[in-house]
């Protein structure tokens, strides 16, 4: 077998090189980019998408292999063919998350790729903090994790408010202008190179205060959670611009932070030491890693909950507990028990009942923490209304679509039979209602009260001859009045 | 075009009437995959109905079918709304309100029907489930699973009859085949070799519906039984009684619960002309059809490539040069002398060339097999021995291909040889040179790569990249265009679009989703070109360039007729490539020169054995199916019968059926693991009825992890004084007896089994169930890491969540990790406590020690007896196959008897596990951290080491691992110049592709041998 080169990233490179790193999220990774700046490195953030990516995506990675990995490593070869840069002067960097899940293997499939392209002497970084592999050139001391870290949450921060206000802004683009504002604004804090948490709780709450400056109507909008795999989530890339498609139907978004994985990462480590009695000693530093993580995180709630009325996400023991009767912890693999838990926290802290849970096709691991466990969330939360959505270079958009807007309309059906009376009645030129305004005003008290298993209101329905017709009303009113 | 009109249909549909209203109107337009349906109602009332073909003219259709409705809506205003997957495009638009069809169908149930307790609805690319009892759910088939109607449509031109005809003939069935249920492509898969095999048309086309029942049942009913009143919706279902039947049959549904309703496949346009009550917008008919034909497309997401052709030029230079790959044709009525016949049965299509001594063609025949490929090559022969008359004598005949067996014995050819050896002499014949040969026939792809004038490496797709020619001659069919002219027409696209490379399935929603943007017949056709050839390219030879592939290209097949494809290729390798004229004929002609270097090399003036004219008179063929009890596979058979009373059996694993007497088996570990097992359980189960141990018994599910721990756990069970319950081997029984709780039907057949044997643990009586969860495995030092691959690691999870009857019982998930040697016997005590407070940590100890030691006798005991098959083998010179997998791969309705399927061909079976630690560990150029895994490129290296042994691969669809692991072991032997085959198994049931492979496999290896004593 031919050995793949493996062409180190060394400490003089760090100078002449520029690193290219591909898009995840793109608030992010402007952030993160910029702390590396900080620390001398040369940065670009890729920024190519488009049919040029997937095609050398499907050229160079195994086809059944999962979509991210065709994704993240057909951007970087469509990238290194459309460079501006001497490619002797360029490297490359990838995160590697370790773990059972094949997910772990992109570096190597990303050295393979490079090799069958002719940028076998491209250096290739691995960013890892379980650290799989080192890069002699590419170290990530304390300070610059932690500015990470930081940068992260800030990212996370950033994307939340903006969830919470591009919906609603009265002026369009005002929203965005806000994301562009606060990225700089948390651009000019990332330039030095040792930083406390006080000047970042300080860049937090500037940042609450721009988007508190975009005006936002108080009208109710289907709010709509997006979970999965943690590439195709994030990703437009890899989720055809979903969150684009989300907006354009009305819905409000709302989708767990970053954070949550960096948390769920060192929880792990924690908890592998629980469950088999191995890794005592990295368990124990991951324990303490976790905390200040928690804490920080935890302190980031507190500012959005004090200086706005913005929802602030979930802390991270709320996360934790959403498993209990769910899954167990112990699954570890890609993003293992977090999506379940994603997905109850949505249900039960956010109160978000629409759900897209996405994966690349064929996801394994997702296989039992996605598709495995809805059937459960649906016993226990009736009012769950759950689509997954696979993503996959030949799934085509309309078929992805139809079955989001399934999903959507049951939403405004459960919405519309728990809105006001009212409203409906306004809104609502059936001619039946008309007909019988008594009638409705029954069913629709019965149908608000049922609003909580309002699943076998719907569906179960007397067969007597005698109680047929008031039934049907039942049945029919949220039909009715959904506008 | 059918368009069916109703009138006034006032009797069924008025359930209420109101009086003294306003009536208002609504219309509904459902716009399906393949059809237009409009609905025009006044309240309950339907005025007007229409169900129409729309042939991707989208709009047209649309507008026509309302152009019916016009009386009805004329000098009224209406409200009115679009649904359907074609629709959405539409709507947007147009800008009409849109509905999505799931919602629509609940509407209208919920008006006509609404004591449903489930709703089954079947459109032409889509599959819909709706619970309306116990909780409202509405699902939608995952991606990987779409083509209903248009499939049943695919399988008709299959068979050569229309949709009503198979709907018909279904219904004079005597038997059901086990067709793969995963999704249309596989299906089909295994309805091909039925069909070559000479199954009756009755049976197969009932079983046809039967796999689309199954796929609706499994895909969407995800855990939840449907059951009680349900409603059967759409097209298919309203017009095919055979698919009605077999849904009925299958969900065991009395005649009151099965309701088949008047208006099933007007479902749609109903529920969505009901949903417009509640609109505000009002159209008059002249507005309404203006705001359609305005429609402008704003919306257009699919994606462009580059034409074929940039000039009337560059197309003059292609075809010339293509011109110039000619095989001679010679006039046989001028013609005398020696001749030979080569027959190439294959998938979809059945050729025939007759050769002359100089390698010219006297005849030729190129056509679909029609479902019956004995008939047609019955009336060709005829018409040879018309044409040859007294002046050319047949010396020998050869047949190739899928029925090469079944024609060989109908016709007493005088031989048959693999079809891959059959295309590789074609292809060398025209060019001495070649080093590369793609042929992509009808069904199948085969790459084979040459060096020193023996195949070196052979590269056949998988089911799911296959269908791709077939594909095209259907699709072309259904847009009402030949094959011919349907290419010819994409030559010329100037926007050719982007249809995917995933299957044909994905290809096909590709396709609904650009004829929505408005692309042409033209553009769909060069797209569609294109699409095969990435396939081909990215999928099935995993090469990016030319250079990969070789200098001498010869591409064939039937798919290469058309230039479209070819066009594709070379312009996707950047590498012009040859192209025989005879492109579709080569298998044939390669069998023609394989008989004449028989002859020649043989003994002279012998004629051949074939059927002589007057023979071929008498010629009758009948087929009988029936199911072989020989052994546990319980094989499907198709006994052929000739006149004379000559038989011939197809479809067997081994040689039982033929009657011929056992044979010595030869050495297989497979068989031997599952001896092992069969034994254990055997064991146990005497145990438990004679000694009934002390405290209870625990059932243990056989499959994924369990497989090569069971040794372990029953050992550490006993020692704790349990009984244990093995649940049985698996078969097609106990799938569909848990087939009801898979959650994702993109995950492995082996993963999908094990709600089977939960069941199968449930009947058997088993009160506590023990499946452990485990992220990590044995470590056995070959890796960077000793992980399960995260399906093995969490199932049990899964079936705890899936498998509502496992609350009835104790079922016991804890997470273990068994490489923890020392820490292990706390934790599972830890474990065991709640459930069993009375066991002690002492008593735990001592049977994790026990427990150890069982488990480590057994994998020695393994490769020991590895050791003796590969003794045996290497005394009586015979080749070893390391058939590589996974544990669990030895469960016989896992790797459908391929292991038999070996020893039959004379080959020895030895499993990776057995040779994996004769060799330094691999350093793989990828994460190497699955213990599993990590055998399988040991083994490889292992091969490399010797000669008298190959390799094959069985692999799992959907193994997400094995994406990472096949590259890998296929580097491993070709740095050691060795061939690589990979068997991809899934439910799937038919050996016909695996024998071939096979074959293949060890024709190659001959020459191979051959060519290194010279």
């Amino acid at each position: 077998m031919e050995q793949i080169k493996k062409v180190p990233f060394t400490k003089e490179m760090k100078k002449t090189h520029t690193i290219l790193i591909p898009t995840m999220l793109p608030i992010h990774f402007k952030i993160l980019g910029n702390v590396l700046e900080n620390y001398g490195y040369h940065i670009r953030i890729l920024d190519n998408f488009g049919q040029g990516v997937i095609d050398q995506g499907l050229k160079n990675v195994h086809n059944d292999t999962c979509y991210p990995a065709q994704l993240v490593i057909g951007q970087m070869i469509d990238a290194l063919e459309h460079c501006d840069l001497p490619l002797d002067k360029v490297a490359l960097l990838i995160t590697q998350t370790g773990g059972g899940c094949r997910a772990s293997n992109y570096i190597h499939l990303l050295r393979k790729a490079l090799n069958k392209c002719g940028y076998g002497d491209i250096p290739v970084i691995s960013a890892s903090f379980i650290k799989s592999e080192q890069s002699g050139g590419f170290s990530l001391p304390i300070s610059m994790l932690l500015q990470a870290v930081y940068g992260c949450l800030c990212g996370d921060l950033i994307m939340t408010l903006y969830n919470q206000c591009i919906p609603y802004e009265k002026q369009s683009g005002e929203s965005q202008k806000a994301v562009e504002d606060s990225v700089a604004l948390a651009q000019q804090l990332f330039c030095k190179k040792l930083l406390r948490w006080k000047e970042v709780a300080q860049l937090m709450r500037k940042i609450i205060d721009r988007f508190k400056k975009v005006q936002r109507t108080q009208e109710e909008k289907i709010k709509v959670g997006v979970v999965g795999e943690i590439y195709v989530k994030y990703s437009p890339l890899g989720n055809n611009n979903l969150e684009e498609f989300l907006l354009s139907e009305g819905c409000e978004v709302v989708c767990p932070g970053l954070f949550d994985f960096l948390l769920y990462c060192t929880h792990n480590a924690e908890f592998d030491y629980q469950l088999y009695g191995i890794g005592k000693a990295k368990a124990a530093v991951m324990h303490k890693v976790n905390r200040f993580l928690r804490n920080r995180k935890s302190d980031m709630i507190r500012l959005i909950e004090e200086n706005s009325d913005f929802q602030p996400p979930c802390r991270f023991e709320n996360t934790i507990e959403s498993t209990e009767g769910y899954i167990s912890k112990g699954v570890k693999m890609g993003e293992g028990w977090l999506l379940t838990a994603e997905m109850v926290e949505l249900i039960q802290h956010y109160k978000v009942n629409n759900i897209v849970c996405t994966q690349p096709f064929g996801c394994l691991p997702n296989h039992i923490c996605g598709k495995g466990v809805m059937r459960v969330i649906k016993e226990k939360n009736p009012q769950a209304n759950i689509v997954a959505v696979d993503y996959d270079s030949s799934a085509s958009k309309v078929n992805q679509q139809n079955r989001i807007k399934l999903m959507l309309a049951n939403a405004r059906l459960i919405a519309s039979s728990q809105s006001d009376d009212v409203q409906t009645q306004k809104k609502n030129n059936h001619p039946k209602n008309q007909e019988a305004p008594k009638e409705n005003d029954s069913t629709q008290h019965k149908i608000k009260c049922n609003a909580k298993q309002e699943k076998s209101t719907l569906g179960f329905v007397a067969s007597q001859s005698g109680c047929e017709e008031t039934n049907r009303d039942i049945v029919l009113e949220p039909v009715g009045g959904n506008v | 075009m059918a368009a069916f009109y109703y009138g006034l249909n006032e009797k069924c549909h008025v359930f209420w009437k109101r009086q003294g209203r306003i009536l208002s109107r609504n219309v509904g337009i459902d716009i399906g995959s393949t059809t237009v349906k409009v609905v025009v109602m006044e309240e309950e009332k339907i005025l007007y109905q229409v169900y129409q073909r729309h042939m991707s003219q989208v709009r047209q259709a649309t507008l026509q079918a309302l152009a019916g409705a016009r009386k009805f809506l004329e000098g009224t205003k209406f409200h009115a709304a679009i649904s359907g997957s074609a629709g959405l495009g539409f709507s947007e638009d147009a800008g009409v309100d849109f509905v999505q069809e799931v919602f629509a169908t609940y509407k209208t149930v919920m008006e006509y029907e609404p004591d449903t307790d489930a709703v089954i609805e079947l459109g032409g690319e889509d599959a819909k489930v709706i619970f309306l009892s116990g909780g409202l759910e509405e699902r939608m088939n995952g991606s990987c699973a779409g083509g209903t109607g248009a499939f049943i449509d695919q399988m008709a031109t299959l068979l050569n009859i229309t949709p009503e005809e198979l709907d018909s003939l279904s219904l004079k069935h005597e038997r059901i085949y086990p067709i793969a249920s995963r999704c249309g492509v596989f299906a089909k898969t295994d309805i091909q070799p039925l069909l070559n095999q000479g199954a009756r048309k009755e049976d197969v086309s009932a079983s046809i519906f039967q796999a689309v029942v199954d796929q609706t049942v499994t895909g969407l009913s995800q855990g939840r039984k449907i059951e009680g009143k349900v409603l059967f919706l759409g097209g298919p279902l309203f017009f095919f009684k055979g698919l009605q039947q077999r849904f009925a049959q299958t969900l065991k549904l009395s005649k009151e619960n099965a309701v088949f309703p008047s208006w099933a496949q007007y479902a749609v346009a109903m529920g969505t002309a009901i949903f417009t009550r509640g609109l505000e917008k009002e159209y008059t008919y002249e507005e309404f059809i203006s705001t359609l034909e305005n429609a402008s497309s704003r919306s257009k997401t699919t994606q462009y490539l580059k034409p074929l052709f940039t000039s009337e030029k560059e197309h003059d230079e292609f075809v010339k040069r293509h011109h110039k790959a000619n095989v001679p044709w010679k006039d046989a009525s001028q013609y005398s002398g020696d001749a030979y016949l080569g027959i190439d049965c294959g998938s979809t299509t059945t050729k025939l060339v007759l050769m002359s001594d100089s390698y010219e063609t006297l005849y030729c025949y190129y056509s679909s097999n029609q479902g019956n490929p004995v008939q047609i090559v019955r009336e060709q022969l005829k018409k040879i021995y018309e044409v040859c008359g007294e002046r050319i004598t047949i010396r020998y005949a050869v047949s190739t291909g899928y029925g090469e067996e079944l024609i060989k014995h109908a016709f007493h050819l005088d031989d048959g040889i693999v079809e891959t050896i059959a295309h590789f002499k074609a292809a060398q014949h025209f060019d001495p040179k070649v080093d590369f040969i793609l042929d992509i026939g009808g069904q199948d792809i085969k790459c084979f790569k040459i060096k020193d004038d023996a195949i070196d490496s052979i590269m056949l797709n998988e089911a799911c990249s296959s269908g791709c020619g077939s594909f095209i001659e259907t699709f072309a069919k259904s847009m009402g265009y030949t094959a011919e002219q349907f290419a010819h027409l994409g030559l010329f696209s100037k926007y050719p679009v982007d249809l995917g490379s995933r299957c044909t399935v994905f290809m096909n929603s590709s396709v609904k989703q650009a004829q929505k943007d408005g692309a042409s017949v033209e553009d769909i056709s060069a797209g569609l070109s294109m699409s095969v050839v990435k396939n081909v390219l990215y999928k099935v030879i995993r090469a990016r360039n030319a250079a990969e592939l070789g200098e001498h290209i010869v591409v064939q097949g039937g798919t290469f007729l058309n230039d479209a494809v070819l066009r594709s290729f070379e312009q996707e390798i950047g590498h012009p490539v040859v192209r025989p004229n005879i492109a579709g004929l080569m298998g044939a002609y390669g069998a023609a020169i394989y008989g004449k270097g028989i002859y020649e090399a043989g003994q002279k003036d012998r004629e051949s054995t074939i059927l002589s004219k007057q023979e071929l008179e008498q010629f009758e063929h009948e087929s009988k199916p029936v199911v072989c009890k020989g052994c546990t596979n319980h094989c499907n058979l198709t006994i052929n019968t000739f006149a004379g009373g000559e038989r011939y059996i197809s479809g067997n694993r081994c040689e039982k059926p033929l009657g011929l007497g056992k044979e010595k088996e030869l050495p297989d570990l497979y068989r031997y693991k599952l001896e092992q097992i069969d034994a254990l359980r055997q064991e146990c189960d005497r145990k438990r009825k004679q000694d009934p141990a002390k405290r209870g018994t625990i059932g243990l599910p056989l499959g994924l992890n369990m497989y090569e721990n069971l040794f372990f756990w029953v050992e550490f069970f006993r020692t704790l004084d349990f009984d244990i319950i093995i649940s049985d081997l698996s078969s097609r029984q106990l799938y569909a007896k848990g087939q009801y709780s898979v959650p994702s039907d993109t995950a492995c057949y082996p993963a999908k089994l094990m709600h089977g044997h939960i069941e199968n643990l449930l009947e058997k009586g088993a009160d506590t169930i023990f499946y452990p969860c485990m992220s990590y495995n044995f470590d056995e030092h070959k890796g960077d890491n000793h992980f399960n691959c995260p399906v093995v690691a969490y199932y049990p999870e899964l079936l705890s969540s899936n498998v509502d009857k496992l609350k009835s019982v104790r079922y016991l998930y804890p997470y273990l990790n068994l490489s923890a040697q020392k820490e292990f016997p706390k934790k599972i005590w830890e474990a065991l406590n709640k459930e069993f407070p009375d066991i002690t940590r002492k008593e735990v100890k001592k049977a994790a020690k026990n427990a150890y030691e069982r488990y480590h006798n057994q994998i020695e005991d393994i490769k020991a007896k590895g050791q003796q098959a590969l003794q045996f083998a290497r005394e009586n010179h015979l080749k070893t196959i390391v058939l590589c997998g996974r544990p669990y791969h030895i469960d016989p309705e896992i790797n459908h008897g391929i292991n038999q399927l070996m020893t039959s061909l004379g080959l020895v079976v030895i499993t990776e596990d057995c040779v994996a630690d004769l060799v330094e560990p691999v350093r793989p150029n990828v994460l190497n951290q699955w213990t599993y895994h990590s055998r399988l490129y040991n083994a490889a290296k292992y091969v490399t080491e010797h000669d008298d042994c190959e390799l094959v691969q069985l692999v799992s669809f959907g193994c997400g691992i094995d994406a990472i692991t096949t590259d890998e072991v296929s580097a491993i032997l070709a740095q050691g110049g060795r061939l690589y085959t990979q068997l991809k198994i899934d439910e799937i049931n038919n050996l016909g592709a695996v024998k071939i492979r096979l074959r293949s496999l060890i024709g190659a290896v001959k020459e191979r041998d051959a060519h290194n004593k010279k």
